[in-house]
């Protein structure tokens, strides 16, 4: 395996993009057609990740390595295990259909937002595949204008606000991490003599007691401020709101599993100590994030609101299950990122086709929607249960891991009697869920048509159901057979569990 | 040319170039001074050149008042590249403005060898004439517009405050003559070496200091900065904000390194707590600020406190880390400066933030290049701005700065709010009013275009470069 899939998959849409750039102004549908044709490259292309992974093997694979600065140990270190596979995948897959929901959303300036679109995706996806904790850093940074942009040159009446929010939240989150970097970079290095930002060696270190803390937190912070755990999530609905609907999509689907990811592929292995010793913290804050993101969301006049404040209980369910450090909980908590990209990427795509037709998303405005557009609330009625996790769909296989994963933490030897307290709070949230997506489901759907500009609603077009089906697919295919999908991330999953106990058994002082 | 003089070449390029744009500048044609520009550009341009085949050469001329070494030459670089620039955008600029002289160039050429003299001076007596010829030449660009009050009244301000600071200057160097009776830089070394706690010397050293605080702008020196920044030529602006800026931390970290060794962890402490206000004060007054230049003058001051935190790191990987961002800061300013000079709105140059309003929409390829290096001001990868602070932070991680880079990492975080400001100005709103247009300009493009290659070049591959700033420093570190 010499081939560099991995470089292909990451810089095919900046290529586009260049090429895109050069194309004739004004031809809107060419440009539309190319974007959307290279995204399906490059989902294709990614699909070759996932025929030629070993999942048997915890090892990152498809490995790239080339000295870039060697002077300071930093090298374009590229590979993905089971844990990003499923990531740069859902990258792929959504950025594709993200576009092609676009087409009718976004008449101005097409050229720049598919320029724009394309970067963003291979800063994502960089992200995912960056074994180097430098190059991952800088396409965790450069990721931030694109989507910066997104808001703010295509959003809504208050995108400037919400767009200067969006970046200094995650500025201030990223520039704490690179002090962080810059200090582990340092550390290990005069400890061991060598000087690396790799991430595989850098995994192999134990950083002592009282810096693994500092450099933790600085660490946990900006991934926190990503995902968003509760209090770092108020720029998420702001974003949200304003954001096109391609935006909303990537940046529910993608961006807010770069905090998740962060969490798992950085703090635990690189500062397993201090991980266990913040779980508490850490529960209590997914806890809080999971019952107030619900109860925020209850009563939410805006359908876009209600799925973003959705959102920061769902990732509090995933935060929760990465913490457990059960193989369950974590594989849980990764199908679970994978299941919250498809679902609420998807009741983003529903709620920005119902705005392109009535330019509201009041839930007032709406209500017996099912009388004159069955496709569209049918569709929504199974995207709605899939992301309050009824089983069969996708969002019970994540939720039911999870929640197995947090019993099985709370009866382990470390834990105080307490502790089931967590898995049961955290099964509120499930029935919360349920009340605010069906209750809102019900006033959108059900019930007499209220407004006489609902009676003439046209249903769901061929480019929509293009949109939705192939979502609606893998929702149904986790929700039955999660198994091909589970089974990626097993190995890394376990490998990732043992390299967290035996450094924290090799600690002095460790438990 | 003799053996004693080769050290000398890159200044003699300038100083010839300059006698000979005096010359020509007799001859006719009257009307158009354009070619004096080319003559000058080439000159500069020479100099750059003659100053890269120096590299690695060391030698000392005029009983050892020049020195020449990797250090001296590296800021050479810097120094003509930002007067090459400035040239080229001067060009089109001057015409435009109705103030097409042959003196402009002959004074950007003499500031030029003012500065480059600093980056070789040996000898506080060469510091000091060296910048007076800098500060003169830059007193008269600044008020070169003599028609507009704000140019009278930067070059007025800029001279008062400039002459207080040469005044500091000298009386420390004449407190320093006094105690160590030497104005070589090497030989003061030595003698300081048994003097580390002489009143005399120290008073003197912190006088020289005041002077330098001054011509980098740091805290509590940088009161001339917005002003003489908003009022001069945009041109002479981007001059002052990164030649006269690379040419006073040359002979700053010279003096530090070099001579007053003795004493680093004094000034080490003093300076830090400088960088901290420095960058602290300067990002939180850009903030407010709605005139494009006036920012661009407070972030300056900004980026001088991410400057001394690598001076505070010291070490080859700190002091390197300067230098490199001396020439990223060159380009990256130099670019955003070229990019308001070569806009126009109505008659009047384009340097109020509701100028840039829809600008995206009209001129995509201007406003692509001002977001690109605004960008790099903030520090965004994979700009040179990034790497540049990337090595200046890493080098105050390694030295236990910890705190001090957090600081500045926040203000990093805060100077994005206003440089972001005008990317959405840019792109997020409207145009009203008048349109903003670009001049038509061969030369401020070719000028941006370098900028650009600059700031992309630096920030992918910063590695050879930076090798390049750190063997640079080695001769001050020995």
């Amino acid at each position: 395996m010499r081939e560099p899939i991995l470089s292909a998959v990451t810089f095919l849409p900046v290529l586009g993009a260049v090429v895109i750039a050069l194309l004739p102004r004004g031809r809107a549908a060419l440009v539309r057609w190319f974007a959307f044709l290279v995204a399906v490259a490059t989902f294709a292309v990614s699909l070759l990740l996932y025929a030629g992974f070993d999942a048997a093997s915890a090892d990152y694979q498809f490995p790239e390595r080339l000295p870039w600065m060697p002077s300071f140990g930093i090298s374009y270190h590229l590979g993905i295990d089971g844990i990003s596979l499923l990531l740069v995948l859902l990258t792929t897959f959504l950025s594709p259909l993200a576009l092609l929901s676009s087409w009718r959303a976004v008449q101005d300036r097409v050229k720049e937002f598919s320029i724009t679109m394309l970067l963003l995706e291979t800063g994502m996806l960089g992200v995912f595949v960056s074994l180097d904790l430098f190059l991952f850093y800088i396409f965790w940074e450069a990721m931030l204008i694109p989507m910066y942009l997104i808001i703010g040159v295509w959003g809504g009446p208050a995108r400037i606000y919400a767009a200067i929010k969006f970046i200094l939240y995650t500025l201030t989150g990223s520039v704490l991490m690179l002090v962080a970097i810059l200090a582990l970079y340092f550390q290990h290095g005069a400890a061991t003599g060598t000087y690396t930002f790799d991430l595989p060696v850098l995994a192999g270190y134990v950083v002592p007691g009282g810096s693994q803390v500092w450099l933790f937190l600085a660490f946990a912070v900006a991934f926190a401020i990503k995902v968003p755990l509760f209090p770092f999530h108020t720029w998420l609905p702001d974003a949200h709101v304003e954001a096109p609907t391609a935006g909303s999509v990537i940046l529910a689907g993608v961006l807010l599993k770069m905090g998740t990811y962060g969490f798992l592929r950085f703090c635990l292995p690189l500062f397993p100590q201090a991980s266990l010793a913040f779980v508490p913290w850490i529960f209590l804050l997914s806890l809080v994030g999971i019952v107030y993101g619900a109860w925020v969301s209850m009563v939410q006049p805006d359908l876009k609101k209600l799925v973003a404040y959705s959102s920061v209980s769902h990732l509090g369910f995933v935060v929760l299950g990465l913490f457990t450090l059960t193989p369950q909980g974590i594989v849980g908590g990764i199908i679970q990122m994978v299941n919250h990209g498809l679902s609420t990427g998807a009741l983003f795509l529903m709620v920005g086709i119902l705005y392109e037709r009535r330019h509201t998303r009041l839930i007032a405005d709406f209500g017996g929607l099912w009388k004159t557009i069955p496709a569209f609330s049918a569709l929504f009625m199974i995207v709605s249960l899939s992301s309050l996790g009824l089983p069969g769909l996708n969002g019970f296989v994540g939720e039911f891991l999870i929640l197995v994963g947090a019993f099985a933490w709370a009866s382990g030897p470390s834990a105080a009697p307490a502790a089931y307290l967590v898995p049961v709070l955290a099964t509120s949230g499930i029935v919360f869920a349920a009340v605010y997506l069906l209750w809102m489901y019900q006033r959108v759907c059900f019930g007499e048509i209220t407004s006489e500009a609902n009676r003439g609603l046209a249903d769901l077009t061929g480019r929509e159901w293009a949109v939705l089906l192939p979502v609606l697919l893998f929702i149904v295919w986790i929700g039955v057979y999660p198994r091909p999908f589970t089974g990626m991330t097993e190995a890394s999953v376990q490998a990732l569990i043992t390299q967290v106990q035996s450094k924290v058994a090799a600690a002095p002082g460790g438990r | 040319m003799p053996g004693a003089l080769v050290p000398l070449a890159p200044l003699l390029l300038v100083a010839a170039t300059a006698a000979l744009v005096i010359l020509l500048d007799l001859l006719p044609p009257r009307e158009r001074k354009g070619h004096l520009a080319v003559v000058a550009l080439v000159g500069v341009v020479a100099a750059l050149l003659a100053a890269l085949l120096l590299w690695g050469r060391e030698g000392r001329a005029f009983g050892g008042m020049l020195v020449l070494d990797n250090f001296a030459v590296f800021l050479d670089v810097v120094i003509c590249y930002a007067a090459a620039l400035v040239l080229l955008l001067s060009m089109d600029y001057l015409r435009r403005n109705g103030m097409e002289t042959g003196e402009y160039y002959i004074l950007v050429l003499l500031a030029t060898l003012g500065m480059m003299l600093m980056a070789q001076a040996a000898d506080l007596i060469v510091i000091f004439l060296a910048l007076e010829l800098m500060s003169l030449s830059l007193y008269v660009l600044a008020g070169l517009f003599r028609g507009r009050l704000t140019s009278a009244e930067a070059s007025m301000k800029y001279f008062l405050l400039g002459a207080f600071a040469t005044g500091f200057f000298v009386y420390g160097i004449a407190l320093i003559y006094g105690a160590t009776g030497t104005t070589a830089l090497d030989r003061i070394a030595a003698a300081a070496g048994g003097l580390q706690r002489d009143p005399l010397l120290l008073i003197g050293f912190g006088l020289l200091l005041v002077g330098f605080g001054f011509k980098i702008s740091s805290v509590p020196f940088h009161m001339w900065v917005p002003d003489v920044y908003e009022g001069a030529p945009t041109s002479v602006t981007a001059l002052i904000a990164t030649g006269s800026k690379a040419a006073g931390f040359a002979a700053l970290l010279r003096v530090l390194f070099s001579t007053f060794k003795v004493n680093q962890p004094d000034w080490t402490l003093l300076l830090l707590v400088v960088a901290v206000l420095t960058m602290t004060l300067g990002n939180v007054i850009a903030i407010a600020q709605s005139n494009l230049k006036r920012m661009l003058a407070y972030s300056s001051i900004a980026h001088v406190g991410y400057m001394l935190v690598g001076v505070v790191a010291g070490g080859a990987l700190g002091v390197g880390s300067v230098l490199f961002y001396l020439l990223v800061y060159t380009f990256t300013t130099v670019g955003a400066f070229g990019v308001i000079l070569l806009l126009e709105r109505g008659r009047q140059e384009a340097v109020e933030l509701d100028d840039y309003a829809g600008l995206a929409a009209r001129h995509p390829v201007l406003a692509l290049a001002l977001a690109l290096f605004l960008l790099s001001l903030v520090g965004m990868p994979p700009t040179a701005g990034f790497a540049g602070k990337f090595y200046l932070f890493g080098a105050a991680v390694r030295s236990g700065y910890i705190w001090l880079v957090i600081i500045a990492v926040l203000n990093s975080a805060v100077a994005a709010y206003y440089y972001l400001r005008v990317v959405v100005y840019m792109y997020m709103r409207e145009p009203a009013g008048l349109p903003t247009r670009p001049a038509p300009s061969f030369a401020g493009r070719l000028a941006l275009a370098v900028a650009l290659w600059g700031v992309f070049q630096l920030g992918v591959m910063p590695a050879p470069v930076l090798d390049l700033a750190q063997a640079a420093v080695a001769p001050l570190l020995r």
